[in-house]
């Protein structure tokens, strides 16, 4: 049983912090901008084809640079050249040109890399088993991709808590008229934002890819849990968005390990006698058996309890 | 403008008719109905490319009875609902064979309208060419006259691969895993159940259901495997939901053996290669490439130097096609009437190794000789290794035709 808390603990927290390497960005553009980036799942995939053929070619470490710096220049070209034109016709149209966006970049992929999964793997310095714990080993890279999101967090909360441009964005995420009124090149910020937003989602992928599966459709595995994340930790707040993946990272691993179901809850009682009758299509679905719902589920309820979301600061 | 578009619009049907009834009457067109889209496209694509190869092939030798074979794909994007509409779609064209594999939920449906037409429009004898969807009701309890299955049914291949853990002393406490729908519990129930029959001594730890083509991360899963104590995982897992399993298992450094029925499908090499587990995963299927039958190399490898990215094919569904055209050509006719009674009873030398199998006629299923493997480096002298991985299949055990006999409680209706 302590093995299985321990371990299951473990990988909540990374597969956790992977969420919040994605929805970090996508919770910023999306308060700033307020536009919801369909296709920021599609830049996660992006980071983790072009990590997967950097190192190929020069080795992981190159890559891990590389392919989040490439993947944050396209997507400054996308928000300067794209987005910035759609604005002008408002949300609708600017949630449509990030929708047809993730098929773009999907058919690209496909067309490049087709769409069998790609060879991506561990790099050699950091395939060996970090430690063992109750006869099951932890491997070094998962243990080296928590480091990474940790730092990433780290950096990315002093840079908005104690620089310039952070105070800037940190004002534009709850006033963004005002910062213009003031003076601020706000396009600048928001291409800068988008920027860095999917560069970070390109940072998950390079050091998601070898872990997960880096397949065409491995955007369209991730994008709904993304903004999931985001309602639950609410508009504009970092620290919300790194709860909620924290959240629905533990809640996902932890209801895989339990075979509880509700005929196990109530036993052999009386009650149990009637509601089995009543539920009979969900009485022995066990907890394990849902695990994937529940992060919907819990977006249900917040959207019903607390529609701004567990730390959000604004409603709209 | 409006007017023109309608006139353009008129005038391009009317050719396209006419064109269509000129090709009609020198080709003979198969719709192949399998996911070209979304999450399955990559399975979707591996049987058309091959159909494609296959008509080619046949058509390089001037075609059937002399007409030209034409593939038509339809995209069903591996839903039961979007199925039928497009086997209504190719049945407007002038479809009447079908060729459908991928998912038992599409298979079903599939086979239940193809039937159901069939009564209603006597005469119409559109037929369900199924090369992948091993749902054991197929060919049981909702069996059809006008439905025919290549693939071995998840009870044979469980039945076979039993047989062989049967005597694998080593074998102690088994874990279950399987996709949460009608096949994934059609394997799970019939692994329990021969299992308890053949080795009560085995211990079943675990017996799990996960959400079909859900899951990103499979960690979870491995360590409740790895706290149950398994030494086996029998799955029945295919696609990404193997590939993710196997990928997790080797991370965690989990120590079992897996039996599989789709290893070898698209991502399965792959990932066994990553996680380095050298001939610990072993499948069932009709065929692997190095069993130096010359034949099957000959026609596998012009195949593989065509699709070189996704080297990836169902032995299969050469046997399928090879029977089909005998069928046609032995009946003088491309109409699913008077050739499905050819296929009835059928005998044919099977693709990978050229023993005989044949097409029962009591419930449609082709029974073969079904091969057990394992995946792992190259020995000298074997030619092909998997998805460019340096590793290839290596036969563990062959289980000849008479051994996949299983009783049918198919009754069928013959029109």
């Amino acid at each position: 049983m302590l093995e299985i808390i321990f371990v299951s603990t473990l990988n909540g927290v990374l597969y956790g912090m992977l969420l919040f390497l994605m929805a970090s960005g996508l919770t910023v553009i999306f308060s700033m901008m307020g536009v919801l980036n369909l296709a920021h799942a599609s830049f996660y995939m992006l980071g983790a084809f072009f990590g997967f053929e950097i190192s190929r070619r020069l080795g992981f470490w190159p890559a891990l640079v590389i392919a989040p710096v490439l993947v944050g220049l396209i997507g400054m070209a996308v928000e300067r050249y794209g987005l910035r034109r759609v604005h002008r016709h408002g949300h609708v149209a600017e949630l449509l040109f990030t929708f047809g966006l993730t098929f773009v970049i999907k058919e690209v992929v496909e067309m490049v890399w087709g769409k069998l999964p790609a060879d991506y793997r561990v790099p050699p310095a950091l395939d060996f088993s970090a430690f063992t714990v109750f006869a099951s080993s932890y491997p070094a890279f998962k243990l080296f991709v928590l480091l990474i999101s940790v730092a990433i967090f780290l950096a990315l909360l002093m840079v908005v808590r104690y620089t310039r441009i952070g105070l800037i964005v940190q004002a534009a995420l709850s006033h963004p008229g005002m910062v213009g009124m003031l003076g601020h090149n706000v396009d600048r910020i928001f291409m800068l934002v988008f920027g860095v937003g999917v560069g970070l989602a390109a940072v998950a992928g390079v050091i998601a890819g070898p872990i997960l599966v880096t397949q065409s459709n491995m955007a369209g595995l991730l994008g709904p849990i993304l903004f999931v994340v985001v309602v639950v930790g609410g508009l504009g707040s970092l620290g919300g968005a790194l709860v909620a993946s924290l959240l629905i990272g533990l809640v996902q691993t932890f209801a895989v390990a339990f075979n509880v179901s509700l005929a196990d809850l109530f036993g052999n009682t009386a009650v149990a006698a009637v509601l089995s009758v009543w539920l009979s299509d969900i009485w022995r679905v066990t907890v394990a058996q849902v695990a994937p719902i529940l992060p919907y589920l819990l977006l249900v309820l917040i959207l019903i309890f607390r529609p701004r979301g567990l730390m959000g600061t604004r409603d709209t | 403008m409006r007017k023109f578009i309608g006139s353009t619009a008129l005038a391009l049907s009317l050719l396209g008719a006419t064109a269509l009834s000129a090709a009609a009457q020198d080709t003979l067109k198969i719709g192949y109905i399998d996911p070209l889209s979304g999450g399955g496209a990559s399975i979707g694509q591996i049987g058309m490319n091959q159909l494609n190869f296959i008509a080619d092939e046949v058509n390089a030798r001037g075609g059937v009875n002399g007409k030209k074979v034409e593939i038509v794909g339809y995209d069903n994007q591996t839903n039961p609902q979007i199925s039928l509409v497009q086997v209504q779609k190719a049945i407007d064209e002038g479809i009447q064979v079908i060729v459908q594999g991928n998912g038992s939920s599409v298979a079903v449906a599939v086979s239940d309208f193809v039937t159901k037409y069939n009564d209603r429009n006597p005469g119409a004898n559109i037929v369900h060419l199924n090369y992948a969807a091993i749902d054991p009701v197929l060919t049981n309890e909702k069996c059809s006259y006008w439905h025919f299955t290549w693939d071995a049914s998840a009870d044979i291949k469980m039945e076979a691969l039993t047989n062989f853990i049967k005597d694998q002393e080593d074998i102690k406490k088994v874990y279950l895993i399987s996709q949460d729908y009608s096949f994934g519990h059609a394997v799970a129930g019939a692994a329990k159940r021969m299992l308890q029959e053949k080795r009560p001594d085995i211990e079943i730890v675990g017996d799990e259901f996960h959400p079909l083509v859900k899951i990103t991360d499979f960690a979870p899963y491995v360590a409740k495997i790895q706290a149950s104590g398994a030494d086996t995982i029998v799955t029945g897992n295919w696609g990404q939901d193997l590939a993710l399993l196997i990928k997790a298992a080797g991370q965690a450094g989990l120590d079992v053996d897996f039996y599989t029925f789709y290893a070898g499908g698209a991502g399965g090499p792959t990932a066994i290669k990553q996680a380095n587990l050298e001939n610990r995963v072993f499948q069932i299927n009709e065929g692997i490439n190095n069993q130096g039958y010359g034949p099957a190399e000959e026609r596998a490898g012009a195949l593989m130097k065509r699709f070189s990215d996704a080297p990836v094919y169902y032995p299969r569904m050469f046997n399928m096609m090879d029977m089909v055209f005998k069928a046609m050509e032995e009946a003088q006719s491309e109409d699913p009437g008077d050739f499905v009674p050819k296929l009835e009873d059928m005998k044919h030398a099977s693709f990978a190794a050229g023993d005989e199998g044949f097409m029962r006629r009591d419930d449609h299923q082709f029974f073969q000789p079904l091969y057990i493997s394992t995946l792992g480096p190259l020995d000298s002298g074997e030619k092909f290794d998997e998805e460019h991985t340096g590793w290839g299949w290596k036969m563990a055990a062959s289980v000849p035709t008479e051994s996949t006999l299983l009783p049918s409680s198919c009754e069928m209706k013959r029109p």
